[in-house]
Formats: C-alpha cells, structure tokens, sequence
C-alpha cells in the first residue's frame, strides 16, 4: 500500500505523524509524508503527483472541519478520487462530521498505532 | 514509570532503567557520591558551579515566579484572561500567540484560515498590543512572550509598546522564547532558512545586549525536544549545544560574552520519573556554569547561572481520565521546585483536549500555590542536596549530558545538525521507541495502558472556538491598514528591506516600522522577499 501523509495548515506538531510513519514503513507499507504546514493545494497536488492508495492528513490545532471540508473540494475540483483518513486532536463528537464531510475514518489523539495501522493495512480499494 | 524492567534470575531482583539509560541500583549509600565527586560538600547554593541552585537564600527569599501561559482569540479576550490570572495572584504572564502569528502571517492571509485566534491570541499590529497589555504595569508583571519564527517583530512590537508608555527601555525586564533552533527540531513554527533564522535571533541578542540589558531575549528550550521525544539526557544536551550556538554566533559580531550570557535563559520539560527530572536539573546547573566558566572564561558569577523556567509536562498528561492530570502536575510542580526554577507553569488538566478554561487554568494556580503556602516548599534550599541517590544521580546525569554533547560536536554541530536533518531524525527515532514501549507495556501510563475504564464520559468543558473575534480581527486589521500612515509605513518597511540586503541588525528598523503599525506579516513578507523560507528535509 502507498501512503501519502500530510500535514495541512500551520500546525507544527509532527510527532504522531513521524511514529505513524516509522510504523507504518515497518508494517511493510510505502509512506510519502509531505512535511509540515502545505496548503491543501499542494497536498492534492503532491497526491496526484505520487498517486498513493490512501492520504492521511495530521491535524492537531484544532482546525480539522475547516480543512477537511477545504481537501474534499479541491479533490472534487481535480476529479481526484483517493480515500482519505484524518488524525490528530479530535475530540470525539467531531468524529461522525469528518465522516460525513468525507474522511473514510478520523483517529482522534490517543488511538493506538497498531489500531491506525491494522486499519490501513486492511483496507481495500 | 519510565523505568524499563528486566527480570533477572540471578539477583533476584529486577533491574530498573532510567529513560536516559542509567541504571538505577536498590540502595545509594555514602559510598556511591564520593566515589564519582569527592569535593560534593563543599557545593553550597548561590556559588560556583550552582548546583544547589543559582541564589544562596532561592525561595526563602522570594518563591519562583508564577507565569502560566494564555492567550487565544482577540487581543481584547486575552487582556480579560490577563487580568484574572494577576487579580488571583499570578505574578508574571506567558503570552500564546495565534499560530498565523508565530508562522508571521497576517490574520487576512488565506494560509491563516481557520487558525486566527484558535490556539493563542493574533496579534497583526502594534495596536493589538495596546489592547492586550492594556491596564497592566510592565514594571511589576513580566512577561514572557512565545514567539519564535516571528520574535524579532514581536520582541519589537513590545519594546515598542514600552517605550510609547514611557518604561525606560534599559529596566525593561521580559523574555522572548525566541529559540528557533528548537522550532526546527521540534513544535514547527519555522518560517526561514536554518541559518537567516539563527541570524534573527543573534540580532535581538546583539539589540538587547546595548540597549534593553535587563530582558532576556532568548529562552532556550530543551522543553518542546523533549515533548518531541527526545529523553531528559538528550533534552539537555541539546538545549545547550543550541546555547552554545547562539552565544558563539554572538561573540562573532565581537560582542564580549558577559555582555549577554545572563540574559540568555531555558525553558525544560518535566515529566517521567521524579528523581531522574531532579537530577536533570542539577546536573544541568552544575554543567552549564562549567561551560561558561571554564570554556567561554566568563568573568562574571551571573553568567553562570542556568535560569530556568521549568514545569509542563504535556507530554505527560493523558486524555483518558483527565482529572488525574492534576495530581500529575502536582507533582511535576513538586519536582520543578526541589529542582530550583527560577519560574513555574503547568499544564492545565484539560490541555490535551482544549485550551483552558478559566477554572481549569485557576486549578493549575492554586496547585502551586498551594505548594507555596501549605508545604514549606520555600523554607530551605535544595532540600534534597545531600541525598545519595539524587548526588550520585547528578553526577552521572551530568556524564551523560556530556557525552550526548559531544555525539552532537562530532556529527559538525548543533546548526549542521538541525540543517541536514540529523537531529530531527534522531528524536523522531526515540519518539518512536517511546511509542512501541507504550503499547507494549514497558512504560505504564496510568487510564491509557494500564487501570484503563472501559468507557468514559467527557467531564472537559470545551472551549468554543470564537469565530466573531476572528471576524473583529481582520475588520480591525483592515480598519488599520486603511488608517495609519501608509506613505511613511511603506518607507519604512523599504528600510527594512534594505537593513536586510546589507546584512545590518534588523532590530532599530522594525521598532521604527512597528511603530507605525506595520503588520507582521508584512514585516516578515519583506525578510521572506530576501532569505526565502525553510524546505524542510524530510525525515521519520
């Protein structure tokens, strides 16, 4: 599987996304992670560029709806059609909006690795 | 709870490991400290090498300064929450600014969406500070400012402030966290290339030196390398490498080291185990007073001195079963007064979900103060000085702290580090290892692996994310751009711009375009026109 990681907007918190990283290379997986604070542009961009299997974006400021919703409507724009997850400090009635905006899932803060990993290691196309 | 156990048959016994590595042995005795540093005794606080602490009488003179940090949406909400954290006995103020501040974007900038006012206030021009500090005398409230890809418009926004309300610039105290190596390692407010950046931050230092000698223009923080993952070893080998960095890039402008080492201060971490953090801190005091003295040949006793804020520890903080945050941050702010700060925050037991409410941030208060006031906490200096375990444990923290110094100098150097990668790369590796040993059992997180609740209902109130006074904002951005001078506005930040193609300190200009409300993000557009930004090396 190729993962596209992203971090989208300003927030500079990457350790999460740099373990999930390390885990997912570890599991087997191709990771491409974009590196901090990239405009949704250049994260639709990177993903058609590299054209991997799943994104999955990083988000701990608290701005996951805004951006979120931001990524579903340049992907439209692109007629880009690649399954997205969400991560990072979500607090858990935010969950079903991300759902319902478009995330496949969204792994708030304190979901174990392993969890995040078996899901995308499962996961099919 | 850090401790890595192995069962060993042998002895019978299990052996306990550090997170840094050192082995913990069952008993400390005599024996242990004097083998390692005969001469411990005649250690006493307030002398050379200020292992038991920088100031001979420490708290039983004054206690440490109180100085949570807050900030978030307008500056106009932010001067309510001021106020109410100094009418309840705080006694300085650690400022959070928005992240399209720290990032030196203007609150109208489409990059900023969704982030003005969210996790600290937004500041866009001088006007913002005068409402935030409005009411409060900034001869009796210091006030630390967390800001650090921006620092150098910001540091000048406030000397600014200062000097329109008539403070004399050469008693202003104050401190910047300014430390952008740090930024790169870890928390990400970068904004120019390794070595511009590094260049900002020796202009303050040089700026403070001649004209505001009493602030202290950069924090160093080994706080947010370790939040990032690195260990307590590796969290104070670094701090100082990057110490040594600034200060050595000072003294090649010829400025004398006395002229800036007292001014230079550090922010660190605290959690994990108890013994392991106090040590840090001693080790840390007695090490860095070695580095001046005897490596830079400082003459005098303040530049020795490691002045510290301590205290946090986000890092330690879980989101299950958030009350049990507060008795962590008691004991972190146990550990960060037996260790000797100089200045106290904590984290708020809501903070992994929100930023503090007013009761959350009231609780965190009074937990220090309760220490303050109930546990003769301030009654005697370095309580536990004389203790085998903490001596010996001083001692060979100190070794180690060292020793990572030195890994550090052999790879070419903390900016050489930080510019190719190598130390970010190096810290997301222990981050990593940290999470494995988490899921695997070996450092036991009470609620999240271990006495977990099978379901839990949020008791954290939620702090509602205010999009009216990110509105108010950008009306009010606007309101001034169209108001203000914008002839003389335009000169000035072509000063600017010039100053920066010439190499000159950048300090004199951008007070001078601040003054005339120049916006951050204008100010720092006009560095970015010159120095590019940072491409981050890609690294995990």
């Amino acid at each position: 599987m190729k993962v596209l990681l992203a971090k989208p907007g300003l927030d500079g918190h990457d350790v999460g996304v740099k373990v999930l990283a390390h885990a997912l290379k570890e599991a087997g997986h191709q990771v491409v992670y974009t590196g901090l604070k990239k405009s949704i542009e250049e994260i639709v961009q990177k993903a058609k560029d590299e054209n991997p299997d799943i994104i999955g974006l990083s988000i701990l400021s608290g701005t996951h709806q805004i951006l979120c919703e931001k990524l579903n409507e340049e992907m439209r724009k692109s007629k880009l059609n690649i399954p997205w997850i969400v991560g990072g400090n979500i607090p858990a009635e935010d969950v079903e909006a991300l759902r319902k905006t478009g995330a496949l899932e969204a792994f708030p803060t304190g979901t174990q690795i392993d969890t995040v990993v078996g899901y995308i290691s499962n996961f099919k196309k | 709870m850090e401790a890595k156990v192995v069962n060993s048959k042998k002895e019978e016994i299990k052996k306990v490991f550090l997170e840094s590595g050192l082995e913990v042995k069952p008993l400390y005795t005599y024996q242990d400290e004097y083998k390692i540093i005969p001469d411990f005794k005649e250690e006493l606080p307030g002398r050379y090498p200020f292992t038991r602490g920088i100031h001979p009488l420490m708290y039983r003179k004054r206690p440490f300064t109180i100085r949570q940090y807050a900030g978030f949406a307008s500056p106009e909400e932010t001067n309510e929450r001021f106020n109410f954290l100094i009418k309840n006995g705080q006694t300085g103020l650690n400022v959070a600014f928005d992240l399209s501040t720290q990032c030196g974007l203007d609150s109208d900038d489409p990059r900023a969406l969704g982030e003005v006012g969210r996790v600290g206030m937004a500041i866009d021009t001088l006007e913002d500070f005068e409402i935030a500090f409005n009411g409060i005398d900034l001869d009796k409230i210091t006030v630390s400012m967390t800001i650090n890809g921006s620092a150098i418009v910001l540091i000048a926004m406030y000397f600014a402030l200062a000097e329109k309300r008539g403070y004399d610039l050469k008693s202003l105290r104050g401190t910047a966290q300014n430390d952008i190596l740090k930024e790169f390692i870890g928390r990400g407010t970068w904004i120019f290339p390794v070595d511009k950046s590094v260049k900002l931050v020796v202009d303050t230092i040089e700026y403070c030196a001649q004209n505001v000698p009493k602030y202290s223009p950069v924090s160093v923080c080994g706080y947010h390398i370790r939040e990032s993952g690195a260990n307590p070893v590796q969290e104070m080998a670094y701090a100082f490498c990057i110490a040594k960095a600034y200060s050595d890039e000072t003294m090649k402008r010829g400025i004398d080291i006395d002229e800036f080492a007292s001014r230079l201060s550090f922010n660190f971490d605290i959690y994990g185990n108890l013994f392991e953090q106090i040590a840090k801190f001693r080790a840390g005091r007695r090490l860095w007073a070695k580095i001046m003295r005897e490596e830079y040949q400082t003459k005098k006793e303040e530049s020795c001195w490691l002045r510290m804020i301590a205290g946090g520890g986000g890092a330690g903080l879980t989101k299950e079963q958030p009350e049990n945050n507060i008795v962590r941050t008691a004991y972190y702010a146990l550990i960060s007064a037996l260790s000797g700060t100089q200045t106290m925050a904590l984290c708020t037991y809501d903070e992994a979900f929100t930023i503090p409410t007013e009761k959350s941030a009231e609780i965190a208060l009074r937990t220090m103060q309760i220490m303050i006031e109930e546990m003769g906490i301030c009654d005697t200096v370095d309580p536990l000085g004389g203790s085998y375990y903490i001596e010996t444990l001083t001692n060979e923290m100190e070794s180690a702290i060292i020793k990572e110094m030195t890994k550090v100098d052999e790879q070419g150097g903390i900016i050489q580090g930080v510019a190719s990668g190598k130390v970010q790369e190096a810290v997301s590796r222990q981050a990593y290892i940290r999470e494995k040993a988490m899921q695997d059992g070996k450092i036991l997180k009470v609620g999240l692996n271990c006495y977990k609740k099978e379901e839990e209902k949020r008791t954290v109130e939620f702090h509602p994310y205010n999009i009216e006074a990110a509105n108010n904002q950008v009306k009010k951005l606007i309101k001034k751009r169209a108001v203000r001078n914008n002839v003389l506005v335009n000169q000035l930040l072509a000063t600017v711009k010039e100053d920066t193609l010439n190499n000159a300190n950048l300090m004199p200009s951008i007070i001078a375009a601040v003054k005339e409300y120049a916006t951050v993000g204008e100010i720092i557009g006009v560095l970015k026109e010159v120095y590019g930004e940072y491409d981050e090396p890609i690294f995990f």
